[in-house]
Parts: structure tokens; C-alpha cells; sequence
């Protein structure tokens, strides 16, 4: 098959699928003994979209993308990536994704060329055109310098962009992201989004899981939340934000010992049950008044003798969002790699 | 400008990569292993300097029935030194699996055999490069060979041919065990009966008796013998033949072993 490309970042086209959605997902369970990984997942991507699938650690977000990926298969319900069925058509489907685990799939003794071209023939690409490309894929980002250069003199976030200039080498019209910038400082992770953001507008289907919801809410056109292998909530960042509360008042007191007492405040002029930081020293909750309740806020908390290191009312965040849906914070630290899916001992390099 | 798109598979160019992704995998291996010390240390160093060290310490005390001990060491140390060789088989499999590489090979278009033939055919490479390697050594401190050039020249084939199963049980133990440690330990527990209890080094009469019953029936101490048979002019065809056999019969079972492990990582 020869498509018509315009100039080096080719334009991609899913082959094999004429649906709207390029992957879909269909009551997907899978179990470990008693651990029910994915508790009947249903989900669509559209083809050229990028969905975030969103959720804390061990909520099955993993297991999904390896389902997907035809490295598990399912105990039961039906997926198909780009037409083709994860469990029937694997190895055609094999031809048509690309894949960035946790791990960065990167070979320390190759060097960055190198890398990319074994992975190019791997994909049965000819040995010119593999060159090609790594050559390309290097330039486009930022490692032509580097190139010649054994993998492991890369920095971290060398290391993953190589893995996903691996992951692109086939021009794939479907790629799972799983974690991308799990472990990157932020300055790598926003060049990271800018990459993918980069794909996404050349037409790329994407399946992302995160942790981070700033990352969802950057390049999420839908994002879905799951949590004990199961969906609880899905839509734009927009909508999901309209679930909650207009807005969030939040107070940071100076005293650890006002915290019960700042509690109890927000609790009577909030809508929900306040969330307490206690590290932060910090009580938020979601409501619907506006600056009345701001300055009732003031007003109790003064009477009440609590000192106040910080106050405000603000735009719930994804962050709200998730702790709204799941009833705890999405960063609860632990480990990168802990879905539940029995065989996940493959975090580091 | 046009690109190329990634071909789908068929039947017909699914069997042509069981061949071709081999051989990138196998070209990986060459090149990583060509770039770690380690390994060209213990595939250079440390067989020159088994045959230094037998020849020289136990030469004199060990009775082999020929006047120089060197051509009854030599067919010994050559297949002990590529059994031997079948740890970094194992180990360098356990390392991929560990190393989260293995999961971009499975979700890649790739051969399912791939992973583990590559392996297999850098490691046989390697084997001949330290096979010619030693016969150099060898021959520079007394060893002759006493056949004919064709007798000679099936010294480092039998050699080499017996190595390949061996390379298939490593990798199947490497696929199972996932770790490179665990790989070390099985390798010295099934490796060195194997190889000690042989004619490798002395010969089988000088064995307690019960142990002449295994070291006889030892595939190793057949091979050996065709080896030694072909260095001293004097080939048992039976010995080459039974060493065929048992190097085809090991691989076809050991091959089918470690592919279908891997496939179940």
C-alpha cells in the first residue's frame, strides 16, 4: 500500500478501518486469581482524537494498554484497534500500533540510530526507508546530536523520547502511551506533550494513561477515569470539571491544630465534604456561591480564632474531579508500575 | 514523495521472517556483544586460559595412553568451553525480559522465534570465533592434528554443531527463569555434571565404576569422542554419527522448548 505524503512528517491514515472509532473497547474483563484487573472496560476512541485514561495506581490502566497491544489476552469481552480484533487478528494488528511502555524500551549498547533503525526492520520496513526514518524521527526530536551515541550516555528524557521515536519509526496509525512522562522533570515532560501534541496534529490515533491530570487536561480531547478495573466517569475535561462544584474554596491555616476547626467551617458552607491535606495544612471544598461565601469564610474562620496562612476560591481542577469521583487524591505516591496486573515487576531500566 | 507502508502479514512473508528477523536480532546481539567487556573478556580471555592452565598443571599428572596430553585435552576444552558458553545465552535472554524490552518485541510485528533464534545464532558465531581461537592457541603450544585436512576440518563442525542445543537449553532455561541470577545457578547445576562427568579431561576408565555408567552414556563423552577420533586420525564413524544425532534430536526439542516459553512470557 503507497500513500501520497506531503513532506517529512508524513500525514497519517489508519489502514484497515473505515469506522469512526479506532479503538473500541467492548465489557473487556481480565483476573488474576482473585484480582479483577479490568472489571468489564467499555470505551471508544475516535480515529485521530487522543483519549486519557486516567486513574491511581493499580487501577488497571496498564493492564488495559497490554490488552490492547495484544501482550494479555482478554478472559472475555471483544476489542479492536484500527478494524482489526486483539485476540483474531494480532498479528495484523501488531503492524498498525505503536507502543511506549513504562519502561523505556531502549537498548543501552545500540546507539540512538541504531535503535531505531532495529526496530524500523522489525516492522519489516526495507533497510533504507528504516534509515530513513530513524534519521528523521532523530531530527524531529532533537537527537540527531546524540544519534551516533550509545543509549546509555542518554539522559532520562533522551532515553524517552528515543522510545518514542521507536515507537513512531512504523508511522503507526494507532499509538499507545503508556505513562509517557512518568519520572521526567517538568521542563521534559512539556517537551514531551509538545511532541505528542506534534503526532496527534498529524493525524495520530492515541490511547494515553497518566497519572497526572494537568496532562490529561493538556492533551486529552476525552478523558476517561477508571478505577478498580472499572469506568466511573468519561467526557472532555470540560464536562468532567461540570460534575463538580462551580468552584472550590480552599484554606490553608498556620496551625496544625485549626484544621478540625477549619473543617467544620467549610463543611457548613461547602457543598460537599471538605477534602483535608494535612501535610498542606489545607482544607478545600466544592460550592456554588461566589465571593459571598469567600467572605463568610473569612468571617467565621476569624471568629473562630483560626490563623489563615492562605485563602481563596478557585476553578476545580481535574484534580477536584478525581478526588470527587475516586474519594482520594490521583498523586498518592508509590510506585510507576502497579496496576494490578500480577506480572507488572518490569518498572526501571 | 511516497512512503512505504509497513506490510501486513501473510502466510507467505510471515515464513520469510522467521528467517530475516532472526538476523536482526541476531545483529543486535553481535553488536552488543562486541561492545561489552564482559563478554569479550569471557569469550577471549578465559578459554586461552583453561587451555594454559590444564595443559600446564594437569598435563603431567593425568595418563591419557598418547604421548602429548595437549591432543587429548583439546576436543575437551573445545566442547567444555562452548557448553560453557551457553550461560550467556541464558543470562543475556533473562536480561532482555527483565529490561522492559521485551514488551515493545511482543507488541512489534515480529517473528514470535526472533527474539530467541537472534540470540542463538550470535552465540553460534561467537562459539566458532572461540573455537578458531583456541585451535590457534592450541597449535601454537604442541597441538597437532594427526587426520587428514578433512578429518581436521570436522574437529571445530562437530564442535560447533553440538554447541547449538546446548544454546537452545540455555535459552530455554533463560525464558523461564526470567533472571540472570537464578540463569547462573541453573547453568552450574546441569552444566558441570554434564561436562565433568565425560571423558573431557581424563579418561572414563580412571572413574569411580559407577560413574563410568553415566560419563559412557554422557552425549558429551560421545562427542568428545568423535572429536578426539577425528584429532587423532583415527575417526569413529559411529561416535560422528551418534553425535548428529544427538545434537539434531537435542535441538529440535530443545528449540521447540524455548520458543514455546517465550511465547508464554
Amino acid at each position: 500500500m503507497v500513500q501520497a505524503v506531503a513532506s517529512a512528517p508524513p500525514r497519517l491514515t489508519a489502514r484497515g478501518t473505515t469506522a469512526a472509532a479506532t479503538v473500541v473497547v467492548e465489557d473487556v474483563r481480565k483476573s488474576y486469581n482473585d484480582v479483577h484487573a479490568l472489571n468489564g472496560v467499555s470505551l471508544q476512541v475516535p480515529q485521530g482524537t487522543v483519549l486519557g485514561l486516567l486513574g491511581p495506581n493499580g487501577a488497571g490502566k496498564t493492564t488495559l494498554v497490554r490488552t490492547l497491544t495484544t501482550l494479555l489476552r482478554p478472559d472475555s469481552g471483544r476489542a479492536t484497534v484500527a478494524g482489526y480484533d486483539v485476540v483474531r487478528d494480532a498479528e495484523a494488528l501488531r503492524a498498525s500500533i505503536g507502543l511506549a511502555g513504562q519502561a523505556a524500551a531502549v537498548d543501552d549498547y545500540l546507539t540512538g540510530l541504531e535503535n531505531l533503525e532495529m526496530v524500523g526492520r522489525l516492522y519489516h520496513l526495507p533497510k533504507g526507508e528504516a534509515r530513513r526514518r530513524a534519521v528523521d524521527l532523530l531530527e524531529r526530536f532533537e537527537l540527531s546530536d546524540a544519534g551516533a551515541r550509545r543509549a546509555s550516555t542518554y539522559s532520562g528524557g533522551m532515553r524517552r523520547r528515543l522510545d518514542l521515536a521507536a515507537s513512531l519509526i512504523a508511522y503507526p496509525p494507532v499509538l499507545f502511551l503508556d505513562e509517557p512522562t512518568t519520572g521526567l522533570d517538568p521542563r521534559s515532560r512539556v517537551g514531551m506533550w509538545e511532541v505528542i501534541q506534534g503526532l496527534v496534529d498529524d493525524g495520530t490515533t492515541v490511547l494515553l494513561t497518566t497519572q497526572y491530570l494537568e496532562e490529561a487536561d493538556a492533551l486529552a480531547d476525552r478523558i476517561t477515569v477508571i478505577d478498580h478495573g472499572a469506568v466511573i466517569a468519561e467526557g472532555t475535561a470540560a464536562e468532567l470539571k461540570r460534575q463538580s462544584a462551580q468552584s472550590v474554596l480552599s484554606v490553608q491555616v498556620e496551625h496544625d491544630a485549626d484544621l478540625p476547626e477549619a473543617r467544620a467551617i467549610l463543611g457548613r458552607l461547602g457543598q460537599q465534604e471538605p477534602h483535608v491535606d494535612e501535610q498542606e495544612r489545607r482544607v478545600s471544598v466544592g460550592t456554588d456561591g461566589g465571593s459571598e461565601v469567600l467572605a463568610s469564610a473569612v468571617r467565621d474562620l476569624d471568629a473562630a480564632g483560626v490563623r489563615i496562612a492562605d485563602l481563596g476560591l478557585r476553578q476545580p481542577t481535574l484534580d477536584d474531579v478525581f478526588l470527587a469521583l475516586t474519594g482520594h487524591a490521583a498523586e498518592n505516591g508509590g510506585s510507576q508500575d502497579d496496576d494490578a496486573d500480577g506480572e507488572s515487576a518490569r518498572g526501571g531500566v | 514523495m511516497t512512503s512505504i507502508a509497513v506490510p501486513a502479514p501473510t502466510s507467505s512473508n510471515k515464513l520469510s521472517w522467521v528467517v530475516s528477523d532472526a538476523l536482526v536480532m541476531a545483529k543486535r546481539n553481535i553488536i552488543r556483544m562486541s561492545r561489552r567487556p564482559d563478554y569479550v573478556i569471557f569469550s577471549t580471555i578465559q578459554p586461552v586460559m583453561f587451555i594454559v592452565l590444564f595443559n600446564y598443571v594437569f598435563g603431567g599428572a593425568i595418563a591419557t595412553g598418547t604421548a602429548n596430553y595437549i591432543d587429548f585435552l583439546i576436543p575437551g576444552i573445545l566442547i567444555q568451553t562452548v557448553l560453557f558458553g551457553s550461560f550467556n545465552t541464558g543470562v543475556g535472554l533473562a536480561e532482555d525480559l527483565k529490561a522492559g524490552m521485551i514488551d515493545r518485541y511482543k507488541s512489534l510485528p515480529m517473528s514470535r522465534s526472533a527474539v530467541v533464534a537472534g540470540r542463538i545464532i550470535a552465540d553460534t558465531l561467537n562459539n566458532a570465533f572461540q573455537i578458531v581461537l583456541m585451535l590457534g592457541v592450541a597449535f601454537l603450544i604442541g597441538f597437532r592434528f594427526h587426520g587428514t585436512p578433512i578429518e581436521s576440518l570436522g574437529v571445530p563442525l562437530i564442535a560447533l554443531m553440538f554447541s547449538v542445543p546446548f544454546l537452545w537449553v540455555a535459552a530455554a532455561i533463560g525464558v523461564t527463569l526470567k533472571s540472570a541470577e537464578a540463569v547462573q545457578s541453573a547453568g552450574f547445576l546441569w552444566l558441570f555434571p554434564f561436562t565433568f562427568v565425560s571423558s573431557a579431561f581424563v579418561p572414563v576408565e580412571t572413574m569411580a565404576s559407577w560413574v563410568q555408567v553415566l560419563a559412557e552414556n554422557n552425549p558429551v563423552t560421545i562427542v568428545i569422542d568423535a572429536v578426539r577420533g577425528l584429532t587423532y586420525g583415527d575417526p569413529s564413524m559411529s561416535a560422528i554419527w551418534q553425535s548428529v544425532a544427538w545434537s539434531v534430536g537435542l535441538t529440535v526439542v530443545a528449540a521447540a522448548l524455548a520458543v514455546d516459553r517465550y511465547r508464554r512470557v
